[in-house]
């Protein structure tokens, strides 16, 4: 149910982003996953972390828009007591980001990958932020096609480890 | 102890649990006691509210169902850690889907246990957190007061539900000092995330007249939202103002009377054929409190297929969530057929819209002296039928007996040929379809309604999976009536492996004889007796009508081979209606 939303090689599903504020109080994140995964509504990525107000938590879900109707979705979370306000945000009407963590091989490659590497993470915005010689990582926020780009451009080098956080969204200024 | 104690003084965590009860009018707590609830049961003995101890857990729950079912009121369970809390799971889950107020209270092992694997240790919050409106596990004594509170409100407004209070044994235990608190009157419920109340807005309700004006064949399709906002009376102003006819869901029998001319009776899978070909012929079905359940629409695909839809319920996640709605109205059913009420007044079109249902009303009475519900109990024959069992038990009975049923052919039997003319007289389980249902919640309604007659109909399967409740009844003389339609089987289940199974009956075959029901009756305290032929079907239940100091048991022999008609078979269109024996 919960699958990461790496959609280098598949075309992304569409989808929808939700910004749930919930009480910030224990097993909250559970009542919020379980009735996803008990009324079929699939996650594409979910974040949660507290915010300036520290009795509330907000939770950015990405969920898969043909596994039910928006409106359904929003209404069955509302049911939950914890859950205080739903707020559904679209490109066009706010900014997000992604962070990606991603560990670059320098392994048995030719001699020039190191700079090719470097070339890209230029091009993409990414730092690297350790490197050894066998590896480089590299750290890169910017929006989920972004990432998906940066992503899939460096598989060709061989990707040892990744991570993203998943989107974290907010109303636009 | 409510007014021993007031506001400001020192107690421990159990007292405080029990003022807190008091406080909510709690009347009686169905439950049983164990390790992590002890120190509950201590300050019990000095309260107002009385307990009734039953057998098993599961009993427990459904007693506070039953009440809760005939008096609107939330039925409240306390029972133990692990395996006490998990054996009311069931009822939990059945309250869960019936949207019934329940508040259940568990123990739990000490704060600092929890995570270890602790003795009679489970995770109840998390096994319940899916089945329950809401839960809490309760971290320090002085939450107490509040959370019971607003567990009660949370159970017992919007779309009622079953709320469960998980409390650490520590929070209670007068030993340790964790359990201490002042305390205090707790305040309006401040949950933020949770506002049962609706604001409607009125074009919706111009929008839902203008659709019933154009009608032609409009069918008020009324569910268990109707009982849940104590509507009925309502309801019955609204079908008289319009004259339009009513179909009442297995959750909603007794919600509008059987015996009004209006009134279609129950629709769906075993519903009769008036009711249900109604809806599927309607031009306008107008859903009150109801969630177009499977067991309704059969496939949906094929269901009402020119109807538009108005649909009013106080849970906006039903609007919508089975058939998209031409109109939907988010909101309590007395308050919006109120609505509905005072507008057809304004604009004056209640006799125009009585006029213009005329014809269809006809077509309906037709279908009902065509279709009627039919089985035969032939006068030379030793075999009782089922059906002639019920006759003759409603021909007996007070008209606002309380029913209870478990699951199966007896409890759709008992729904289709009871005629309901009162709210809160029919207690069964709908959505979850839990059998053993019947025995335990025909005690609790008994305990909520102590001067109606209370009549559980059960099957004999059923009646296996929680009769050891009548010792509960019996020790607490709860006088409630059981009568075991004993057909040797898993009936519904047979009849299924009769029809859609080419007759290869696995595993549904009980013995009519095994237990000998009788003897066992009277080994729990009840008076029981034994039926096995037609001619002493009405004298027996005029004999258990009389007995009111203990429970009665009834073993009715009867036929194994009868079906329950009418079907849609399972996956079917509603319009493949079989109407059983010669059609």
């Amino acid at each position: 149910m919960m699958t990461s939303s790496s959609g280098a090689m598949n075309k992304p599903a569409p989808t929808h982003t939700l910004v749930v504020m919930v009480d910030n109080i224990p097993g909250v994140l559970s009542r919020v996953a379980g009735l996803f995964s008990r009324r079929g509504f699939n996650i594409a990525s979910l974040a949660v972390a507290p915010t300036d107000d520290p009795t509330l938590s907000r939770i950015t879900v990405v969920v898969v828009a043909d596994s039910a109707p928006i409106d359904q979705i929003k209404h069955q979370l509302f049911k939950l007591i914890n859950v205080v306000e739903i707020r559904e945000l679209t490109d066009e009407d706010s900014v997000e980001r992604e962070l990606i963590l991603v560990a670059v091989s320098l392994n048995d490659k030719k001699a020039n990958d190191k700079e090719a590497i470097q070339k890209l993470a230029e091009k993409y915005d990414a730092k690297i932020i350790s490197e050894s010689s066998q590896a480089l990582v590299l750290a890169m926020d910017g929006s989920q096609k972004e990432v998906d780009a940066l992503e899939g451009a460096l598989k060709q080098y061989g990707i040892i480890e990744i991570q993203r956080t998943g989107k974290i969204s907010i109303s636009g200024a | 102890m409510s007014e021993k104690q007031a506001t400001g003084s020192s107690v421990t965590g159990s007292q405080a649990l029990m003022m807190a009860l008091e406080r909510q009018g709690v009347e009686v707590i169905f439950g049983l006691p164990g390790g992590a609830i002890l120190p509950a049961y201590d300050p019990l003995i000095d309260s107002s509210i009385r307990h009734i101890l039953v057998r098993h857990e599961q009993g427990a729950g459904h007693m506070a169902e039953g009440y809760a079912q005939v008096t609107g009121r939330p039925g409240v369970a306390m029972v133990t850690s692990g395996p006490g809390a998990t054996n009311i799971v069931t009822p939990i889950c059945n309250a869960f889907i019936d949207s019934i107020p329940l508040v259940v209270i568990t123990g739990q092992v000490p704060y600092g246990a929890i995570g270890t694997d602790a003795f009679q240790e489970c995770d109840t919050t998390g096994i319940t957190m899916p089945i329950t409106k809401h839960n809490f596990l309760v971290a320090e004594a002085q939450d107490l007061p509040q959370v019971i509170h607003d567990a009660f409100h949370i159970a017992s407004t919007g779309r009622p539900g079953p709320v469960l209070v998980d409390i650490p044994k520590c929070v209670l235990d007068p030993k340790n000092p964790r359990s201490q608190l002042e305390y205090y009157e707790p305040g309006t419920s401040a949950l933020r995330g949770y506002n049962p109340e609706k604001n409607i807005d009125g074009a919706l309700i111009d929008a839902a007249i203008d659709l019933i004006e154009e009608a032609q064949r409009p069918v008020l399709y009324c569910g268990g939202g109707i009982l849940k906002s104590r509507a009925a009376e309502t309801l019955k102003d609204f079908a008289e103002l319009t004259q339009i006819p009513v179909v009442t869901t297995l959750m909603n029998r007794g919600g509008f009377p059987d015996s009004h001319p209006l009134c279609l009776g129950m629709p769906g899978m075993h519903g009769n054929y008036t009711a249900t070909t109604s809806m599927q012929k309607s031009d306008l079905l107008i859903a009150l409190g109801a969630r177009f359940d499977d067991r309704v629409t059969g496939n949906v695909e094929g269901f009402a297929p020119e109807a538009k839809i108005i649909h009013v319920d106080i849970d906006p996640a039903e609007l919508g969530k089975v058939k998209p709605a031409d109109v939907r109205i988010e909101a309590g059913c007395k308050e919006a057929i109120e609505l509905l009420i005072a507008k057809v007044a304004e604009r004056n079109a209640g006799a125009k819209i009585a006029d213009q249902v005329k014809p269809w009303r006809a077509t309906l009475d037709d279908w009902k002296k065509k279709y009627p519900l039919k089985y035969s109990q032939d006068s030379d024959s030793s075999v009782i039928k089922p059906q002639f069992v019920l006759e003759k038990l409603a021909e007996a009975c007070p008209d606002d007996t309380i029913i209870t049923t478990g699951v199966g052919q007896h409890q759709m039997w008992a729904s289709q040929l009871w005629k309901f003319d009162h709210p809160y007289t029919f207690v069964n389980s709908g959505g979850l379809g839990t059998m053993g249902f019947a025995v335990p919640a025909a005690i609790g309604a008994k305990v909520g309604k102590p001067n109606k007659m209370v009549w559980a109909i059960d099957g004999d399967g059923c009646f296996q999976m929680t009769a050891q409740e009548l010792v509960t009844a019996a020790t607490e003389r709860i006088p409630v009536k059981i009568a075991i339609l004993n057909n040797a089987y898993l009936g519904m289940v047979r009849q299924w492996q009769e029809m859609f199974y080419e007759e290869r009956y696995s595993e549904v075959y009980l013995s009519p004889d095994l237990p000998d029901y009788k003897a066992w009756a009277e080994a729990m305290g009840c008076e029981g007796i034994r039926v096995d032929g037609p001619e002493e079907v009405e004298s027996t239940i005029a004999k258990a009508n009389e007995i009111d100091d203990r429970p009665v048991v009834i073993d009715f022999r009867v036929d194994a081979q009868e079906k329950l008609y009418p079907m849609v078979p399972p996956g079917a269109s509603n319009d493949d209606i079989v109407l059983g024996g010669d059609e």
